[in-house]
This record gives structure tokens, C-alpha cells and sequence, in this order.
């Protein structure tokens, strides 16, 4: 699989590792907390579950030789990918241990999964870093976990998820963003969780496609609510990326926000400004799911939108099934110049690598 | 036209399939029912090994919550964003007149005529060693 | 907002007009007493319900009304006299659409529901459709028991001048459910457009995360709910059951769908075993079958990639005018359609797609 075009730098920003089983936390468990697990374990807002298609929403390629779970083999993800690909960085999201009812238990598996990945992922393999996991329904529980490892170099951000159960803006998450802001650290939001209610604003769909490819509907809430509720304003150098939502949705959504302000101003005076301008000033995007439009012109004006050369970050989402690959995941040429940004440099400037 | 002798028969039994080199090529090469394919290793998406993606059947519905699932293991779906390509035509389902992975011709030639095309020129055993006994499965690279 | 005194340059003899989205407003609950059987009156005015909820509209937020739109004696959009001078006179429209946004699916007694929706219909018969010729209108429903809203379209569905039936955009389940195929298949059956109408109060968030602190929130995140209702509708499989339905999302904005089109196309090329009834891209299902009116436009801040995004529908046939009377949607009469549609698109626009969608 060569490419053909110019060889530029890979940061990856969204890679997923896995536990391979479930006692994997055991070692990084306190007694009480191990037993939890071990007689009740997780548990969730039952009720919004949608089969993937495909076991662990993974590539059919992408199950490790050594029979463990996809992403859960070092190794083989270093063959099949950072070598494959010659990445400088990959970005690790664990997609597990933010969410559940039981908040002190998940504040307790954040830690372990944290600890587990400088153990087993970040200090034997430097090329990758990884995020903060948080139990982000308790502001100051996921705090406490951000301090804890805050000043670690393993670590690049925090990591939230883009159902949540309410809108990202509210006070409840403030203390996330103080403490992120206490050290530069940016949030990602990645795709995925369960909210407190049905998927969407008009209930439950039924079907996968509806849950994978409506998923910009949450984005979209999480950005309405940062930019409305006036978190930028309370903290102006917080930075968030908005990881496997898409881009497409981003610049209709700037100039549906702005619309609604300029009517509706008077209900929000802590914005300063146009909600655009919050938007442009405090979000990155990183590109998987790339929306593959029909024509060519309609994703150069797309980047264009976006401002693509400053904000957009290359991601193959390895090793699930919506992967994108590093030559092939644009549906149009890009100036070797924004190529260059897109595929390392925002992602190298923005994570401080 | 170079032919290439690519596996014997009993090598890739019916469901099965076997991925090969061939003039810098990788190709899947599979068995339907008795009957071989061979189609080009390479998504015309984004470049994935498409060969080494699932075998199903063509699921097809007239109207919503009716399921027509037919000819199963004769569809491949790609092995990472499953789209869905029939192995014995090459072309994708959801835009068959576009969207088309490489089909190359297979033949199965018993090793007497096999080794004796060996002697005329046009064959290329690869790492085979032709028998006369043995049932090959024989692939036709256009120039 | 201060009246409008200038008629905006494409209000001309040779260009038809049609508002595809003007509110009626039932006044109050005592309005529809004369259209209610005497149970449900005296239920009404003894059980403290004051009609259903109706906070889509906040009675002070600029948006919900245009300063000069409220009669002497009701709220804006309740009084015949002034809603024809300002909508109909003034925009030399050859037919405007109402959407009586009266959400009596936020009533849980499913039977009061059912029968607030038959008053406001007769009371729309009564007091809209027979005095003004040029109006239609959109039948009332009480959608959360399809099988009567059903009822109520073999009713009313063949009156002249209803030309739709009026769903609101919030539902407690996404419309392409087979839940609400009664719907469909009467609609289909009289000829109706099924109207997905910004708002409604379905009892659950209006967002995947949860409920939004302000209404500016809410009304712009509105966006995504109707997102939800199109992918949904194809996906679901509702125009393959009813090749014939027309669905016409009003006031939740169109600027998003490119983004929906090229988001659900790509899912479905490689997830099309998860719903194997659509045998076409997804896209083209929505070109086919949806119709978006234009206001409010989302316009982005250069009016010619404004004319660039309408081109990204790859349709001219989608957007149909309309005013969102008396919401107050734009400063101008002028800025009620984008700057430099070609003729031919500003024709389409202004009453061709309409006349066509709601067989005018």
C-alpha cells in the first residue's frame, strides 16, 4: 500500500487502545474498588445500545494475531499502524471508564486506565501519548484525576465524551475546564457515550447508521452549549478538539449560531462576541469520519470554511471499522503546504509535541 | 497475456480463498461452489486489503423488515468500511457502474496441460513445481 | 421592528409568490369551546388546564413576534384582518400556508388531544379557510396515538384548502418508526404533505445531551432535531413503504443538510446491510422527498457562498419561501430571499417548488 504523493509527517489524533481482559486493572485497583468490579462492575444508562455491525466496531484486520482484542495489542498496533504508516505520534483515547452511575467507581477505573496506559502504552512505545481519562459527570472528581496528571508529559488532554448527560456549557463541568486551563491541557470530546436520555432530540432511531451517522447532532449541542453558556469567556484559553464527529456540520452550525445571537443577544450578555468568532478561536477538528461529498469543490470550500490549514488534524480512528487511511482519506488533492498542517503540524503545535 | 499458476486446486476448497503476488499485485483468489475468482486486493475506496474482508450474502429487501438473503459467500465485504463488493463480477453494490474492483480471468488446467504450456512459454509457474497429477488454478494477467 | 414601508424588488406581477409558513394562533382555550363536545368544556374549564404547553415561543423574545404583529385584542397571528394585510397584501402572495403550531401532542390524555385537534381544525374551517381564499392550511393531529391522528385526516382530509398535516419537529420517537406508518399512509392517501414543524414539548430532551440552559440554545440546536427526523425518515425506510409522501420541514433551517447528505451517503455505502430497503443513495431519497421552506436562512457572512452552499443541495427544487409570520426572521422585506438567485432559482423558490409539492 504506497502512496504515490509526497511523503509529509503523521500525527494521529485519535487512536484507540484497549484492556485486554478485564482483570487488566486489577494491578492498578484499590482492594475495595477490585471487589466492586469484580461483584457489580460498571453500570450505565441502560437502554441506548446499538449492535455495530461489526465485533468491537473494529476493522475485519485489525484482531491481533495473539487473540487478544482489537487495540489491545501493543505490539501488533505498532506493526499494523505507527510502523505501516511511519507515525511521529499517535494520540491514545481509551473509549472506556469516563461514564456510569456509580461515579466514585468510575472515578476510581479513570485512575487505574490512566495509570495502565503510561505502564503499558505510553512508556514503552514514546511515540504514542495519551488523554486523561476523567468521570466527567463529577466535576470535581475528574478535577482531582486532572491534577493528578496534569504535569505528566504522558499525557496531551483531557478526554470527554459527546453524549453526556447535559449539555458540556453547564456549570457542572466547570471544574473540568479550571483545571484543564490550570495546565494547558486541551479537551477532547470524542464520539460516542450515552446520555441521560434517548440518542437524539426526537427520541430513540432504530438502527446503527442512525446512531453512528447522526452523531454530529451531539457535537453540535456540546458546541451550541460551550459557546451560549459563556465558558469561553470564563476561561479564554481553553481549548477544545472535537474528535470523530465530522467536519461538514461546523461552519453551517457557525452561521446558525450567529443567526440566532444576533436575534436573541439580550438573553446571553456574557458573550462578547460573535458565536463564530468563540467557535473559530477555541475549537480544533479532527478529520475522521472525512464527509466525502460528491464533488470536489464542495470540500475545497469546505476547508476553506474551516479553516482547514489551522484547525483540522489528521485521524484514522484505528482499529475500528470507520478507519481512515493517511493517503487515501481526503476525497481531494490538498496544497502540499495545508497537507503538511493538516497531517502533523496543527496536531504537533496544538499538543505541544 | 502471462498466465501464472497460483495455487493447486485442493489448496483453496470451496469458502475458502487465498491472497497472492502477482506482477506486483495482490490479488485474492477465491472459491465459490467449485468455481474460482480472482479480484484485485485493493479497495477502490481508500486503498484497504480488500480480499482479506468478510464473505457474506447479498441481503437485499423490498420493503422495510423483509430480509432476501441470497447467494451467501459470494459477496465480500471490504475489510474496513464494509462495503460490499460481488467476487464473481467485481462490481460494488451500492454503484456498480462505477465503483468496480479489477476482475481477473481464472481457469483450472490439469498439470499435463499446464506443464506442457510451461514448455511453450506463456505460462509462469511462480513457486509451483507442476505436477502432471495435480488440478491448478491458473490466473490470466493482462498485459 | 418598525413596519415595513418598501416592498422588497422581487415582489413583481410576473413572479408568483407563495409563504409556506405563516401562523395562525388559536387565542386561547376558550376559542376552541364552541368546537368542543360539552364533556371536554366543562373539563377544560374545571380542571385548571390551561391548554397544551406552548414554550417554543417566549411571549418577550424578539424572535417569537414582529413588534407590529399583535392585534388590538390577541396575540400576533390570531386575528384574520391584520395577518391578510401583512402577509398576503403585503407580499402580493398567491397562496400562504398555515401552520397552526397548537402542539396538542404535549397533551398525555391522548382523548382531550384528539379532541382539541378536531375544534382547532373546525375553527380553522370556520374562521381562516372559508373567509380567505387565498390561505391553506395544516391539519392538527394528535400524533402520539397515530391511529387517531388517523381519524382525524380521514375527517378533515378532504376539506378544501388543507393541504398538509402539521408534525411537530420534537417527538418522543423518530417519525420514520413504523409507530407512525397510520399517519403516513392517511396523509398519502388524501393528498397531504406531512409539515415537520420547528418545536414541541415530547417529554424528553431536545438534545443527546440532555436539556439546554437558555433558548437560544434550544431554538439554534433545533437543528439537529430535524437532522435526526430526516435520517431517520430515509434510513427507517418511511418513503419506501409510502413512495408517494411528501415531507416538508418548516423553519428548522436547510443550511445543514449538505453536511447530512454526505454524512448519511457515507455511512450507508458501507452499513447498507443495516437497513437493505434503501436501494438508492440517501441523498437522493431526500432530494426526492423533502422540501425545506427558507426561513430562518442561517445566511453564512458572504453572500456568494451563500449562493455556493444553495448549489450543494444539488437540487433546485428544495427550498420553498416562506416568511415564519409573525416570527421575526429578518430586518427586511429585501433579505427575505438570498442576493443574486439566478431568475430562474429565485422563481423556483418564491412559489414554482411549492406550487408543485403541495399541488397548488
Amino acid at each position: 500500500m504506497k502512496s504515490t504523493r509526497e511523503k509529509v509527517p503523521v500525527i494521529d489524533t485519535d487512536i484507540h487502545n484497549n484492556l485486554p481482559s478485564s482483570e487488566s486493572l486489577h494491578p492498578y485497583l484499590s482492594e475495595r474498588w477490585r471487589k466492586h468490579q469484580e461483584m457489580i462492575g460498571g453500570r450505565g444508562h441502560a437502554g441506548s445500545a446499538y449492535p455495530r455491525g461489526m465485533p468491537h466496531a473494529a476493522r475485519h484486520d485489525a484482531w491481533p494475531p495473539s487473540g487478544l482484542a482489537p487495540g489491545a495489542d501493543l505490539a501488533f498496533m505498532q506493526e499494523q499502524l505507527l510502523d505501516a504508516w511511519d507515525f511521529e505520534y499517535g494520540i491514545l483515547n481509551p473509549l472506556m471508564g469516563g461514564s456510569g452511575l456509580n461515579l466514585e467507581y468510575v472515578a476510581a477505573i479513570a485512575r487505574a486506565i490512566n495509570d495502565w496506559q503510561v505502564e503499558e502504552w505510553t512508556a514503552p512505545e514514546p511515540r504514542l501519548k495519551a488523554s486523561i481519562v476523567v468521570p466527567y459527570e463529577d466535576g470535581e472528581l475528574a478535577a482531582e484525576e486532572i491534577d493528578r496528571r496534569g504535569e505528566d508529559p504522558n499525557f496531551v488532554q483531557v478526554l470527554l465524551i459527546a453524549r453526556t448527560d447535559e449539555p458540556l456549557g453547564r456549570r457542572k463541568y466547570w471544574k473540568i475546564y479550571e483545571a484543564a486551563t490550570r495546565y494547558d491541557l486541551p479537551i477532547g470530546i470524542h464520539f460516542g457515550g450515552v446520555g441521560a436520555g434517548p440518542i437524539t432530540g426526537a427520541g430513540s432511531p432504530s438502527y446503527y447508521i442512525e446512531d453512528h451517522g447522526g452523531m454530529p447532532q451531539a457535537f453540535q449541542t456540546q458546541v451550541i452549549s460551550l459557546v451560549c453558556e459563556g465558558v469561553f469567556e470564563r476561561f479564554p484559553t481553553l481549548k477544545f478538539v472535537l474528535i470523530e464527529g465530522g467536519f461538514a456540520w461546523f461552519p453551517p452550525l457557525m452561521w446558525r449560531l450567529d443567526q440566532s445571537w444576533n436575534k436573541l443577544k439580550e438573553e446571553v450578555p456574557d458573550l462578547k462576541k460573535l458565536p463564530s468568532e468563540y467557535m473559530k478561536e477555541h475549537f480544533w477538528l479532527s478529520s475522521q469520519p472525512v464527509e466525502e461529498p460528491p464533488k470536489r469543490e464542495y470540500f475545497d470550500l469546505l476547508l476553506e470554511q474551516l479553516n482547514a490549514q489551522e484547525r483540522l488534524m489528521f485521524a484514522t480512528d484505528y482499529p475500528h471499522w470507520d478507519f481512515d487511511a493517511p493517503d487515501r482519506a481526503f476525497p481531494t488533492s490538498l496544497a502540499p503546504d495545508v497537507r503538511r498542517r493538516i497531517m502533523a503540524d496543527n496536531a504537533r503545535e496544538l499538543y505541544k509535541l | 497475456m502471462a498466465k501464472h499458476v497460483v495455487a493447486t486446486v485442493d489448496e483453496i476448497p470451496p469458502g475458502e480463498r487465498k491472497i497472492v503476488e502477482l506482477e506486483g499485485r495482490s490479488l485474492g483468489v477465491f472459491n465459490i461452489d467449485g468455481e474460482f475468482y480472482a479480484v484485485r486486493n485493493i479497495c477502490p475506496h481508500q486503498g484497504a486489503p480488500l480480499c482479506e474482508g468478510r464473505l457474506t450474502g447479498l441481503l437485499e429487501s423490498n420493503v422495510p423488515g423483509e430480509y432476501k438473503y441470497t447467494r451467501k459467500g459470494e459477496i465480500l465485504r471490504c475489510v474496513w468500511h464494509g462495503w460490499e463488493f460481488d467476487i464473481k463480477t467485481g462490481q460494488s453494490w451500492w454503484n456498480p457502474a462505477q465503483r468496480r474492483v479489477r476482475k481477473y480471468p481464472v481457469e483450472v488446467e490439469d498439470g499435463a496441460t499446464v506443464a506442457s504450456g510451461l514448455q511453450k512459454g506463456p505460462y509462469t509457474a511462480e513457486t509451483y513445481s507442476v505436477s502432471v497429477d495435480q488440478r491448478y488454478v491458473v490466473i490470466d494477467m493482462p498485459e | 421592528m418598525e413596519t415595513w414601508d418598501t416592498k422588497p424588488s422581487f415582489i413583481r406581477s410576473d413572479l408568483p409568490l407563495i409563504d409556506c409558513d405563516i401562523h395562525n394562533r388559536v387565542p386561547s382555550l376558550g376559542t376552541l369551546y364552541p368546537y368542543l363536545p360539552d364533556f371536554w368544556v366543562e373539563y377544560c374549564s374545571t380542571s385548571g388546564f390551561g391548554g397544551p404547553e406552548m414554550g417554543d415561543y417566549p411571549g418577550g423574545a424578539p424572535t417569537s413576534a414582529l413588534l407590529d404583529t399583535k392585534p388590538s385584542d390577541g396575540p400576533p397571528g390570531s386575528d384574520l384582518e391584520l395577518l391578510r394585510e401583512q402577509t398576503l397584501d403585503f407580499w402580493e402572495a398567491d397562496y400562504g400556508i398555515l401552520n397552526c403550531a397548537y402542539w396538542v401532542q404535549t397533551v398525555h390524555n391522548e382523548y382531550l388531544a384528539a379532541a382539541l385537534a378536531s375544534a382547532t381544525n373546525d375553527w380553522q374551517v370556520e374562521h381562516w379557510l372559508d373567509p380567505e381564499p387565498r390561505l391553506r392550511a395544516s391539519l392538527v393531529v394528535s400524533s402520539q396515538n397515530p391511529l387517531s391522528a388517523a381519524q382525524e385526516i380521514e375527517r378533515m382530509g378532504d376539506y378544501p384548502g388543507f393541504v398538509q398535516v402539521l408534525l411537530p419537529v420534537r417527538s418522543l420517537m423518530p417519525y420514520g418508526k413504523r409507530h407512525y406508518d397510520p399517519i403516513f399512509e392517511a396523509a398519502v392517501r388524501h393528498n397531504l404533505v406531512i409539515g415537520i414543524h420547528y418545536g414541541g414539548a415530547a417529554g424528553i430532551p431536545p438534545s443527546p445531551s440532555g436539556w439546554f440552559s437558555t433558548y437560544l440554545e434550544e431554538y439554534a440546536g433545533m437543528g439537529q432535531v430535524f437532522q435526526a427526523q430526516v435520517i431517520s425518515l430515509v434510513t427507517e425506510g418511511a418513503f419506501d413503504r409510502f413512495p408517494d409522501l411528501r415531507v416538508a420541514l418548516i423553519e428548522g433551517g436547510f443550511t445543514w443538510l449538505p453536511s447530512v447528505m454526505w454524512r448519511i451517503d457515507k455511512e450507508w455505502r458501507g452499513l447498507r446491510h443495516n437497513t437493505p430497503w434503501i436501494k438508492r443513495l440517501p441523498s437522493e431519497y431526500m432530494r426526492e422527498h423533502l422540501r425545506f421552506t427558507l426561513q430562518p436562512m442561517d445566511t453564512p457572512p458572504d453572500p456568494k457562498q451563500f449562493l455556493r452552499m444553495i448549489g450543494q443541495l444539488d437540487s433546485d427544487d428544495m427550498l420553498m419561501f416562506s416568511t415564519d409570520y409573525p416570527h421575526w426572521q429578518f430586518d427586511s422585506p429585501e433579505e427575505a430571499l438570498p442576493m443574486g438567485l439566478p431568475e430562474s432559482l429565485m422563481k423556483k423558490i418564491l412559489a414554482e417548488n411549492a406550487r408543485e409539492f403541495y399541488q397548488l
